[in-house]
């Protein structure tokens, strides 16, 4: 408990006051309305992306010159991520049971992540290479800064899952900490079809 | 024997802290205590108030006297000009508003009127701090890198922000860019912060119809924030890219749309009226209810008048766009929104005048700064009704009309919201009382010529004349109504100088003023239980308060004093 609180304060100058129980622990909380934002973020650069698309209704889509995106391999990537997350919760529930029963699960959801990154990693040198870069037109400006807001956010999450998983195995991981970690990887996860549906297909 | 046990904790504290906390001047840079952070906040925003007052005195006596060459500053060119009003836009919302009435009042009350001993997230807190002073610090030096300060307006409309060929200033436009958005990062941090804290912090007892309006108004306004801010940080980026990247997002000689920065900023911009707004209102409302003696006519019909303000306003943005060319159609619906968030807001000003009604008021200065948020606040709602309906706008868009309306909104919250809080919780937060007479002196020095600044500009606007014009001698039609633009700039300096009461008063009070007991207002609410200033930790550890009834029960018929504190037992 006082280690526990410990973390949770990070405030070793006084001792710690009685508090009122939490119902969800104060940091999977904070993601929470994190992740609210993030969700806004996205929202309005595929809000963007979609009022360009309607203006240029009647004219082609992609524009002259321009490559198409490869729907295919993204939708096979697409299910990659989808598993790393159900990976997640396997591991969810393992962490419950035997602490330590996560460890393979919460492997498994990160390595899958970062199959995801480096695979839509290959795919833009492939689209680079056929023409498509930021400023080749608004196409090509939208599918960067979107797809790319996302890798970034989904590298962070890894980097947030490596993390945990290497304080599980020194038995260090707290249920706050795997689930702030957990609710920043669904987010990841489950924001990705959205854009694959409103950028890839639309 | 609660004092020993205070000063033991204290002992134990300072005893504790030489191992543990930072020492000296570093004690105050990089502590955590959610009150520091607070003072942090404040006194950060009150510079930025002197860097924008005194940005909008240049930029006035150039209107007023032009091509004169202006005392403290000099000539005025058409591109510092435009820096000047660019910068005192920006920086008295996003530098001025936002620190003071969220962030630093935020942080100090927020622990204290719910009963905690800190924020959740202590070294969060500081870390928003500290983006924000950088964020500070890159919209300063904007001002003087090569090219001169960003001159787009403080809603940096492209394609004059996107292009260094139009706006001239390739460094300063990105780097009010960068400011802007590393301030919105402080305060998502900030955001988080305050929300979680509510939630999970609470004192024990406190259920949510206890909480203090302050609390509750500035968690509605983060909310609001967070939800709005997403879309202009994508927007920022955009921008920033077409401005650096060669991007064209918002260039339709390359497939972008211009207006879509609009759509984007003032998706943002409208609820950010709403964001200051609430905790002004929450401030406000607890200062009427203290002096007015008597419980808050409404707490429930309030809090959700706030929660519905808030849903509102995220549907309102497009009255700021009717004559960008958007449909008219479209046009008419935002027109229909905007006009019915006049509704909740109008119940606000009737919860306040129903408290007020039959109370025993007590003018003391707080209390008369907290009234005059209402008249003033008044004046800027019923004008803000004619440029929400689409007709009218179409003739007062872009005139001193809109400027006048906006100012008697964001000059009560802003400025007078933060004087009223300031004064109120003064004795709290240094321990001192301040002077009433100097108080005074201070309120009605800045209250009159607020007036005679902005109805004077109502007038220019109704007669059609333009904003962002740099010199009017440039438009003979327009020059008839110079002495009323010399009337305003004349009121502003008077009202400038007034203010040199209120540091005058701050320092007096602070060095020499009468100590301050722990709740010289005789108020319910959990801050006025502990020490004024508070220890660290807020209250002795053994003595955290617990919650037994409502935060409003002034001169409840059972009792025989007329407040109630929420901490006493029944
Ligand atoms: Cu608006």
């Amino acid at each position: 408990m006082a280690a526990e609180s410990a973390v949770l304060t990070m405030d070793s100058s006084r001792p710690e006051p009685r508090r009122r129980p939490q119902i969800v622990a104060s940091s999977v909380l904070g993601m929470i309305m994190f992740t609210f934002t993030e969700a806004m973020l996205f929202a309005g650069m595929i809000s963007a992306h979609a009022i360009v698309r309607a203006r240029s209704a009647g004219q082609m889509w992609p524009p002259f010159g321009q490559p198409r995106l490869p729907i295919e391999q993204t939708a096979f990537n697409t299910t990659a991520l989808l598993v790393s997350g159900i990976a997640l919760v396997f591991a969810h529930f393992a962490y419950r049971k035997r602490p330590r029963q996560a460890l393979g699960p919460l492997a498994i959801a990160a390595l899958l992540g970062l199959f995801f990154v480096v695979f839509q990693g290959v795919e833009w040198v492939a689209l680079l290479e056929q023409g498509l870069t930021l400023q080749s037109s608004a196409y090509g400006g939208f599918f960067y800064l979107i797809v790319g807001a996302h890798a970034l956010h989904a590298v962070a999450a890894i980097l947030c899952l490596t993390w945990a998983w290497f304080r599980l195995r020194r038995g260090a991981l707290t249920p706050a900490q795997l689930g702030t970690v957990e609710v920043f990887w669904y987010f990841v996860v489950l924001v990705w079809p959205l854009i694959y549906l409103k950028v890839y297909l639309s | 024997m609660a004092h020993a046990s205070a000063t033991e904790a204290h002992a134990h504290e300072h005893a504790t802290q030489e191992h543990h906390g930072p020492q000296g001047i570093l004690k105050y840079l990089w502590s955590t205590d959610h009150k520091v952070i607070a003072m942090q906040y404040l006194f950060t925003g009150m510079f930025m108030a002197m860097v924008g007052g005194f940005m909008a005195y240049v930029f006035r006596m150039q209107l007023a006297f032009p091509g004169k060459s202006v005392p403290l500053f000099g000539y005025v060119s058409p591109g510092e000009y435009n820096a000047l009003i660019t910068g005192h836009g920006s920086i008295m919302i996003f530098w001025v508003a936002m620190p003071v009435l969220i962030a630093a009042f935020g942080n100090y009350l927020i622990p204290l009127m719910i009963g905690a001993d800190d924020m959740v997230f202590p070294r969060i807190n500081r870390l928003s701090y500290q983006i924000f002073l950088l964020s500070v610090l890159v919209i300063l030096s904007s001002l003087f890198v090569k090219g001169g300060g960003f001159g787009g307006a403080w809603t940096s409309y492209p394609p004059l922000s996107a292009n260094a060929d139009y706006n001239l200033t390739p460094l300063g436009s990105s780097m009010w860019l960068v400011a802007v958005a590393l301030e919105f990062v402080a305060f998502l941090l900030g955001g988080i912060n305050f929300i979680t804290t509510l939630m999970n912090a609470r004192a024990p007892g406190m259920k949510a119809y206890d909480i203090p309006m302050v609390p509750w108004m500035i968690v509605i306004a983060s909310i609001l924030f967070m939800l709005s801010v997403g879309p202009l940080f994508a927007g920022a980026i955009m921008l920033f890219f077409d401005q650096n990247l060669g991007t064209g997002f918002f260039d339709p000689t390359r497939g972008g749309d211009p207006v879509l920065w609009q759509h984007l900023f003032w998706f943002f911009g409208h609820p950010e009226v709403y964001v200051v707004l609430l905790p002004a209102v929450g401030i406000v409302i607890d200062i009427v209810a203290t002096f007015a003696r008597k419980k808050l006519f409404g707490y429930k019909t309030l809090l959700y008048t706030a929660v519905a303000t808030g849903v509102l306003s995220f549907f309102v943005w497009a009255h700021h766009q009717f004559i960008a060319g958007i449909d008219p159609r479209m046009a008419n619906i935002f027109t229909v929104t905007t006009l019915l968030i006049s509704v909740p807001i109008a119940e606000m000003c009737f919860v306040i005048i129903a408290t007020l009604y039959g109370g025993d008021i007590r003018l003391k200065v707080p209390m008369l700064w907290a009234l005059a948020f209402v008249g003033e606040f008044l004046i800027g709602g019923v004008t803000g009704i004619f440029l929400g309906a689409s007709g009218a706008d179409a003739y007062l868009h872009e005139t001193y009309f809109v400027l006048a309306h906006f100012h008697y909104t964001f000059f009560p919250i802003a400025i007078i919201g933060t004087f009223a809080g300031f004064t109120y919780w003064f004795p709290k937060m240094f321990g001192r009382m301040m002077n009433e007479t100097l108080g005074k002196i201070h309120f009605w020095g800045t209250i009159i010529p607020f007036n005679f600044i902005f109805i004077p500009l109502f007038v220019l606007g109704l007669d059609g004349q333009q904003r962002r014009i740099y010199n009017f001698q440039n438009f003979p039609e327009l020059q008839h109504l110079q002495p009323v633009r010399i009337l305003a700039t004349i009121s502003l300096v008077v009202m400038l100088f007034f203010q040199l009461f209120f540091f005058w008063n701050v320092i007096r009070s602070w060095r020499k003023g009468p100590k301050a007991e722990k709740n010289p207002w005789k108020s319910n609410t959990l801050e006025w239980t502990t020490e004024s200033p508070p220890p660290h930790g807020n209250w002795p550890v053994d003595e955290m308060p617990k919650v037994y009834r409502g935060p409003y029960e002034y001169n409840h018929p059972d009792r025989e004093e007329d407040y109630w504190p929420q901490n006493l037992p029944a």
